[in-house]
């Protein structure tokens, strides 16, 4: 039969399964093909913090969400489109978060009795009404993979796995995506055993001729490719892009990079990714716990490497004392601070913004460091960049606020130009500083940059001391001096202070807005989608985001007060919101939720609108 | 290789301009005064040389050497020392710490350490006592001792720092004492040959907190039958007269002390430092009674294996040797792999 082929310009689809149906690895197909295709994408994979739940439960549930269009987007989407259930638990797990009228593709061989049991479905929901209202495709999928599979030399277990496969074929047809990337992918992962590329394969294949022809899916779905920059894209993850950063940064910089890590979620897979990088000379060190993680960095930076290390919010509270000896030292050094939900062990698979407390002000004594955040997944990897730049240039730790959103989000992202990177290059110390020619003064600085010379052990004639005792203005030798420690706490405070970071820069396109939205970090694509949803139905907001928030650009307190209202919706209970009033005197709203999950472009704009009719 | 240039440095060379501030008396001066002494013999330019020290009294000697120093965090000497002999293979990097910092706050720092085999030489004080904070016990003080913080005696077991060391897989392990300049430079010796991770217990006296806690093993009336002098190859026999000798009874796990006039030559153990199977050791720590009767002094470890350092460097140069092009080329290479798509 002829399929009917409908034009869209956006669709949002989420694959729900088992943690062990390979929901993840399917949605990251999906996303490779898209992106092939070139629409604009944005995706966001949720699982679970167990890597095995029992099967078949709701903590088992794992889904992969992926939004794309032919403009471009800022966010993975608000509500599927399409949702792929393998199960009733996945079916149960992501119902409440689909408009009425969605497509929802499930796996009918998993919808038995004991599957509906274990989820506490009395009666079949694909049998009574609870899917009135949303377009059922029932397929059996395990059966169906299977029966495909039947000539093929794979176990009976091996054909069952490859269902995920017979899903995305089915997808890939519905959207008509390009699927030679598949198929390459397929002929990599199993390299080592042919029998499993041909069958998934054959399972991909059979899942796309299904479509073609079963009556059940009668329409075909178009996405025209987006209008982007020239260039060349790939698909990356915020972890991803943070840690090409970081290469970025050792090689801009002509210094080894060294990292120490302790493994945490949802920061590991930096690590896992610096760790294959060792021909640009990075050094991946897995350290016993996350105070010695962040030492081994810090003994690597005074040795005259880029000393980082990568975390999440617990993590940074057991290396706080050793962030407050560089702060002392002053010394490069790198602080990735992956967020999830907290206090404690929290959810460490969801996310949110509630360490900048901790960044800001988690120290002992009076020990400010540089504070920045990216915004979205690609651009992690230029913040991996400006924090090098700002602890190599300025002789400070730099934390870097990422999070669980943009971490394991992934966006295209335009490649850049190597030499278009910024120059990263240090000068160490190489001869005495003092006025008499010969004695070397580790704490005279720089007057324009405050830093002190970084004099990395092996130099002749700079043999010299330091410490986290109190240090004499200059010559670094140990003081108890009043007045000098009075002296050295401001100088240090103004040496973060001074550094100059760009204005802020506020989108307002009508140019007659009253209210700002101001953000920082993974906030900027629902804030950006809301925004825009505002602006097209005419009304005018003015939105502004911030990078760095210590220091803070110098231009941001006039812009604040040019506005009657400024909106800082936050992933915590109001951290910006409390410095900006304190620093600025603004009567700043905030906007909170602690939900583990990235706000909804459409609760954004309910919200601003009621603040707007307010104004 | 052309022989290295001997830099013909004195003991002079290695003092600071800094002001020594421990207590007249402290064990510590006479362990700096060894130590400055022998780096010359080492022959490496001071710049090439750190001291990483964590908190505490020991830890203030970084600032009373002129080579490179820092005086970094509490128990964290270790773990900083770690990040920059790996990241700087050139350095001879030493750790100086105490039993406090060593052994409690920073113990997990030191285990690791050790079972990495970091090339690391760590020269831990033992006074027994926490001095700095102005005496409370320490780790290795004795159950039972009275200190600030333990009015009634101290009620948890000490740690053997010996066997602490063993057990975390060191490859080498040794003990001296503060007063015994000669001993205490053999022992630097033979750490600073070691390659990889060289620990070496020092007993050093507090005297204001915790004085004479190892009179036994220093006055002439009781040292040499206190005392065990170990030495590679030898018998181990000691005391006065030599009139004891260790043995490896039958049927045991350890050694034993008997008396050397009743003990057939071929029974009295003589020490190998290279013995694989780190129990040899582990026994020889075992040794020492509560009266510090019985403590051996000297190497009770030496063995090979690989640092650290060097596998880690290894890998990165196996890597380095593959790389044909520049580096902001391979750069270019990294940030564009996996799939990639082009507009126009």
């Amino acid at each position: 039969m002829t399929k009917q082929i409908r034009q869209l310009d956006r669709v949002v689809i989420r694959f729900a399964g088992d943690s062990g149906d390979g929901m993840q690895l399917t949605g990251d197909r999906f996303t490779s093909e898209t992106a092939q295709l070139g629409n604009d994408i944005s995706t966001l994979p949720n699982f679970p913090a167990e890597i095995r739940a029992p099967a078949g439960t709701l903590p088992g549930v794992s889904s992969f969400q992926v939004h794309f269009a032919d403009y471009d987007i800022l966010t993975p989407g608000d509500a599927p489109n399409v949702l792929v259930a393998m199960n009733p638990a996945a079916l149960k797990a992501n119902l409440a978060d689909l408009p009425r009228g969605a497509d929802i593709i499930v796996n009918t061989d998993e919808f038995t009795r004991r599957n509906l049991a274990k989820v506490g479905y009395t009666t079949n929901p694909l049998d009574d009404d609870t899917l009135a209202g949303y377009v059922v495709h029932p397929v059996a999928l395990t059966s169906m993979t299977v029966g495909a599979l039947a000539e093929h030399a794979v176990s009976k277990k091996d054909a069952e796995r490859a269902k995920n496969m017979f899903a995305l074929g089915l997808l890939s047809w519905m959207y008509s995506r390009p699927y030679g990337s598949t198929l390459r992918f397929l002929e990599r992962k199993f390299a080592a055993r042919p029998e499993l590329v041909a069958a998934n394969v054959a399972a991909f294949r059979a899942g796309w001729n299904f479509g073609e022809t079963t009556d059940s899916f009668s329409v075909r779905y178009e996405v025209k490719p987006a209008k982007m920059l020239p260039g060349t894209y790939r698909n990356i993850t915020g972890n991803a892009a943070l840690s090409l950063g970081l290469v970025a940064a050792g090689v801009r910089s002509g210094l080894p990079v060294f990292l120490g890590a302790y493994p945490i979620t949802p920061a590991s897979d930096i690590l896992h990714e610096l760790s294959k990088h060792k021909r640009f000379g990075v050094v991946t060190m897995q350290a016993e716990d996350e105070i010695a993680a962040v030492g081994a960095a810090l003994g690597a930076s005074y040795g005259g490497s880029l000393g980082v290390t990568t975390t999440s919010g617990p993590g940074v509270a057991l290396k706080s004392e050793t962030i407050s000896l560089a702060v002392a030292l002053e010394l490069p050094l790198v602080i990735v601070d992956v967020q999830r939900a907290g206090p404690s062990t929290g959810m460490p698979t969801k996310t949110e913004q509630a360490d900048l407390n901790m960044a800001l002000h988690g120290r002992h004594g009076e020990a400010p460091v540089a504070v920045i955040a990216p915004k979205s997944p690609a651009d992690c990897f230029h913040a991996a960049l400006e924090a090098a730049r700002i602890a190599l240039t300025y002789r400070t730790p730099v934390i870097l606020l990422s999070d669980n959103y943009v971490a394991n989000g992934s966006e295209p992202w335009l490649l850049p130009d190597v030499e278009s990177l910024p120059d990263l290059r240090v000068e160490f110390a190489t001869a005495p500083n003092g006025e008499d020619g010969s004695t070397f003064l580790p704490y005279l600085r720089d007057p324009e940059t405050l830093a002190r010379p970084w004099a990395v052990p092996g130099t002749p004639g700079l043999e010299h001391r330091i410490g986290g005792l109190e240090k004499a203005d200059k010559t670094g030798d140990i003081s108890y001096d009043p007045a000098n420690h009075d002296f050295m706490v401001r100088t240090r405070a103004a040496r973060i202070e001074t550094i100059p970071v760009p204005d802020v820069e506020v989108e307002d396109p009508d140019g007659d807005a009253r209210v700002l939205v101001l953000g920082w970090g993974s906030t900027y694509g629902p804030i950006g989608a809301a925004c825009r949803g505002l602006r097209q139905r005419g009304l005018s907001v003015a939105q502004a985001h911030l990078r760095h928030l210590a220091p803070m650009p110098a231009n941001l307190g006039e812009v604040l007060r040019s506005y009657d209202r400024v909106v800082i919706p936050e992933m915590n209970l109001g951290q910006l919101a409390h410095v900006v009033r304190a620093k600025y005197l603004v009567d700043a709203i905030g906007y909170n939720q602690v939900r583990g999950l990235p706000f909804t472009a459409a609760e954004l704009e309910t919200m601003l609108e009621e603040v707007l009719k307010n104004v | 290789m052309s022989e290295p240039v001997a830099l013909k440095l004195t003991a002079k060379d290695f003092k600071s301009d800094q002001e020594v501030r421990w207590c007249p008396g402290c064990g510590d001066y006479a362990i700096l005064a060894a130590v400055q002494g022998f780096m010359p013999e080492l022959n490496i330019p001071r710049e090439n040389i750190v001291f990483v020290s964590g908190i505490g009294c020991s830890s203030r000697f970084p600032y009373y050497m002129n080579t490179y120093g820092m005086h970094s965090i509490h128990g964290r000497a270790p773990a900083i020392a770690t990040g920059l002999s790996v990241s700087r293979p050139d350095l001879s990097v030493w750790v100086v710490t105490g039993d406090g910092d060593a052994l409690s706050i920073g113990g997990n720092h030191l285990i690791h350490a050790l079972r990495r085999n970091v090339n690391l030489k760590i020269l831990l004080f033992n006074n027994r006592i926490y001095g700095l904070t102005k005496g409370q016990y320490s780790p290795t003080s004795e159950v039972g001792k009275i200190t600030k913080s333990t009015p009634a005696g101290s009620a948890d077991a000490p740690f053997n720092p010996l066997s602490l060391a063993l057990g975390a897989e060191a490859t080498f392990v040794a003990r001296t004492i503060d007063s015994d300049r000669k001993h205490l430079q053999s022992v630097l010796r033979a750490a600073a040959q070691h390659s990889g991770s060289a620990f070496v217990e020092i007993y050093q006296n507090c005297n204001i907190f915790n004085d004479g806690a190892f009179d036994q093993l220093k006055e002439p009336a009781t040292r040499d039958d206190h005392l065990i002098r170990l030495e590679h190859g030898q018998p181990i026999t000691f005391g006065s007269a030599g009139q004891f000798c260790v043995v490896h009874p039958p049927g045991g796990f350890g050694l034993e002390v008997r008396e050397t006039a009743n003990t057939p030559t071929e029974e009295i153990v003589v020490h190998d430092a290279t013995v694989t199977d780190p129990a040899y050791a582990f026994a020889l720590s075992r040794l020492p009674g509560p009266d510090l009767r019985n403590t051996p002094i000297g190497v009770f470890r030496a063995v090979d294996r690989p640092s650290y350092d060097s596998v880690v460097q290894e890998q990165v140069a196996t890597a380095r040797a593959k790389v044909t092009e520049p580096s902001e080329q391979q750069l270019a290479g990294l940030l564009a792999s996996g799939d990639t798509w082009t507009i126009l």
